[in-house]
C-alpha cells in the first residue's frame, strides 16, 4: 500500500519540468492581472476612502453601500455577476481577463478603502489643525500631511489584502482566464499527474507572496522607520 | 491698530456652552496672556481666534477681518495667525527643515532655497540650525516646541497665538521656550497667550485676561490683576496658583 502511493504520489521532475514554460506563460497573466487590478483597486480604495471621510452624507451612504455590498458577497459571485451577468446585457461586452481585471481591482478597492480610512483616522487630529492652523486647505492637509503619514502605518495591512488579491487571481480560472491555475489545470488533466503539478503550482504562487512581502518588508524599512 | 477685535463671542459643543458672551480686543504689538482654571474656556477661545473651532456666535475680526463670515477665504486668514500648540504637533515624517519650510513653499511659492534661507534664520533665533536634518522624533520636547514656533513664524505672521506652550514639557526644558517667546514679544510680535506661567504673564504681558465660566472675568494689567483683583473667582483662582 505504501509503495502504491509512492508510486502514484512520486516527485516526477521530468513532468515538472515539461509543465514549467506554460506554467511561467500562466504566472505571466497572473501577475498582469494582479499589477493592473491592484493599482486600480488603490486608487477606487483611496476615493473610496475620501468619499467615506467627506463631509458630505451621500458620498458617506455611496461609500458605504459600495464597501457593504463588496464585503458582503463571496468573490466568485462578483466574478460571476461582472463577466455573465453584465456580458449578457446587449449593450456589454468584455473579455475574461477584462472581467477579472475588473473584479479583482473592484473588490480589492473595497477592503483598500477600509484600510485606508482607518489609517486616515489613525492620525492625530494635533496633525490636521497644525496644518490648518498654517493655512493649509483640507486638500493640502491630505495630502502632504495625513496621506504620507498614514500610508507608512497602512503598509503592512495593504500587503497583506495584495497577498489576498493575488490569490484571488487564481479563481479567475473558473471563467477561462489563462492564468497560473488555468495553465496548472491543463497540465495536470494532459500529464494525468496532478500530484506533482499541483504541488509545483503552490510552489511556485508561494515563492511570489514571498517575493511580495520581501518587497514590503523592504519598503517598511526604509520609510516607515520614522 | 487693532489687530484682534472678537465681539459677543459665543461657543458651544451641542447642548454644552462654553463660551458665553466674550469681547475684547488686542492691539498690534500687544501680549495678551489668557489665564484660568482647567475647562473655562481658554483653550476653546483661543482656537476660536483662527476657527480652528467653528463659532457659534458673534464675530472675531483678524486684522479688520470678519473670521465668521464664510465669504472670507480663512485659509488666507491663518497664513497671517500662527499657532503654537501644546502637544507642538510637529509633522513627524517631515525632517525639522521640511517642517519648516512646507507652508512658505506650498502656500507663499517660495523656491526651496529661500525658504530654507529663512528657516536657517528662524531655527538660529530658536537656537536648533544644528538639529536642521533631524526628525520630530530625535528632539526633546523644549527643541520641538521651539522648532514648532519656527514653523508658525515661518509664514511672517501678523498675530502668533500659544496653547498653553509649555504645559507638556519637563520643568527644565520651560526656560528655553519661554525665552524663545520673550525675544518674540520684544520684537513686537502681538501674541496671544493661554498659559498656566503666571511668572510670564506678569513679567511679558501688557494685560492678562481672567477667564472663568465662559466669561471674560476680569482683564488688566499684570500688576493690578495679580496684586489687585477685583473679583472673587479671580482671587480665589490667583489665590490657589500664586
Amino acid at each position: 500500500m505504501r509503495a502504491a502511493f509512492f508510486l502514484k504520489g512520486d516527485v516526477r521532475m521530468d513532468n515538472i519540468i515539461n509543465a514549467l514554460p506554460y506554467l511561467m506563460e500562466g504566472l505571466q497573466v497572473t501577475l498582469y492581472i494582479f499589477v493592473i487590478a491592484i493599482i486600480i483597486g488603490f486608487i477606487i480604495g483611496l476615493i473610496v476612502a475620501l468619499f467615506r471621510l467627506s463631509p458630505f452624507k451621500i458620498l458617506n451612504w455611496i461609500a458605504k453601500i459600495f464597501v457593504d455590498a463588496i464585503r458582503g458577497t463571496p468573490f466568485i459571485v462578483q466574478l460571476f455577476f461582472i463577466y455573465f451577468g453584465l456580458n449578457s446585457l446587449d449593450f456589454f461586452s468584455m473579455s475574461n481577463t477584462t472581467a477579472g481585471i475588473v473584479t479583482v481591482a473592484i473588490n480589492a478597492g473595497a477592503y483598500f478603502s477600509e484600510i485606508i480610512r482607518a489609517g486616515i483616522q489613525s492620525i492625530d487630529k494635533g496633525q490636521t489643525e497644525a496644518a490648518r492652523s498654517l493655512g493649509l486647505n483640507s486638500t493640502q492637509n491630505m495630502r502632504y500631511i495625513i496621506l504620507p503619514q498614514a500610508f507608512r502605518r497602512m503598509l503592512p495591512t495593504i500587503t497583506n489584502q495584495a497577498i489576498i488579491s493575488l490569490k484571488d487571481t487564481s479563481l479567475l480560472s473558473v471563467i477561462g482566464v489563462a492564468d497560473l491555475t488555468q495553465e496548472g489545470k491543463i497540465q495536470a488533466s494532459q500529464t494525468f499527474d496532478a500530484f506533482n503539478i499541483y504541488l509545483i503550482l503552490g510552489v511556485i504562487y508561494f515563492i511570489v507572496i514571498y517575493l511580495l512581502s520581501m518587497l514590503a518588508n523592504f519598503i517598511e524599512r526604509k520609510f516607515v522607520l520614522r | 491698530m487693532t489687530m484682534i477685535r472678537v465681539e459677543n463671542l459665543k461657543k458651544s459643543f451641542g447642548d454644552l456652552e462654553v463660551l458665553k458672551d466674550m469681547s475684547t480686543v488686542v492691539e498690534e504689538k500687544e501680549v495678551i496672556c489668557v489665564i484660568g482654571p482647567s475647562g473655562s474656556g481658554k483653550s476653546t477661545f483661543l482656537r476660536c481666534l483662527n476657527r480652528l473651532e467653528e463659532i457659534s456666535g458673534g464675530h472675531v475680526y483678524i486684522d479688520g477681518t470678519d473670521i465668521t463670515d464664510p465669504k472670507n477665504d480663512i485659509n488666507k486668514i491663518r497664513q497671517d495667525v500662527g499657532m503654537v500648540f501644546q502637544q507642538f504637533n510637529l509633522f513627524p515624517h517631515k525632517t525639522v527643515m521640511q517642517n519648516v519650510t512646507l507652508a512658505p513653499m506650498k502656500l507663499k511659492g517660495l523656491d526651496k532655497a529661500a525658504a530654507e534661507k529663512k528657516a536657517y534664520e528662524l531655527l538660529d533665533k530658536v537656537g536648533l540650525r544644528e538639529k536642521a536634518k533631524a526628525y520630530p522624533g530625535e528632539l526633546s520636547g523644549g527643541q520641538k516646541q521651539r522648532v514648532a514656533i519656527a514653523r508658525a513664524l515661518a509664514m511672517d505672521p501678523k498675530i502668533m497665538l500659544f496653547d498653553e506652550p509649555t504645559s507638556a514639557l519637563d520643568p527644565e526644558m520651560v526656560g528655553d521656550v519661554l525665552d524663545v517667546m520673550k525675544d518674540l514679544a520684544r520684537e513686537g510680535m502681538t501674541m496671544v497667550v493661554v498659559t498656566h506661567e503666571m511668572g510670564f504673564a506678569a513679567e511679558m504681558g501688557d494685560r492678562v485676561l481672567f477667564i472663568d465660566g465662559g466669561y471674560i472675568v476680569e482683564e488688566n494689567i499684570p500688576k493690578e490683576l495679580f496684586g489687585n483683583p477685583q473679583h472673587e473667582r479671580t482671587k480665589a483662582f490667583l489665590s490657589k496658583v500664586l
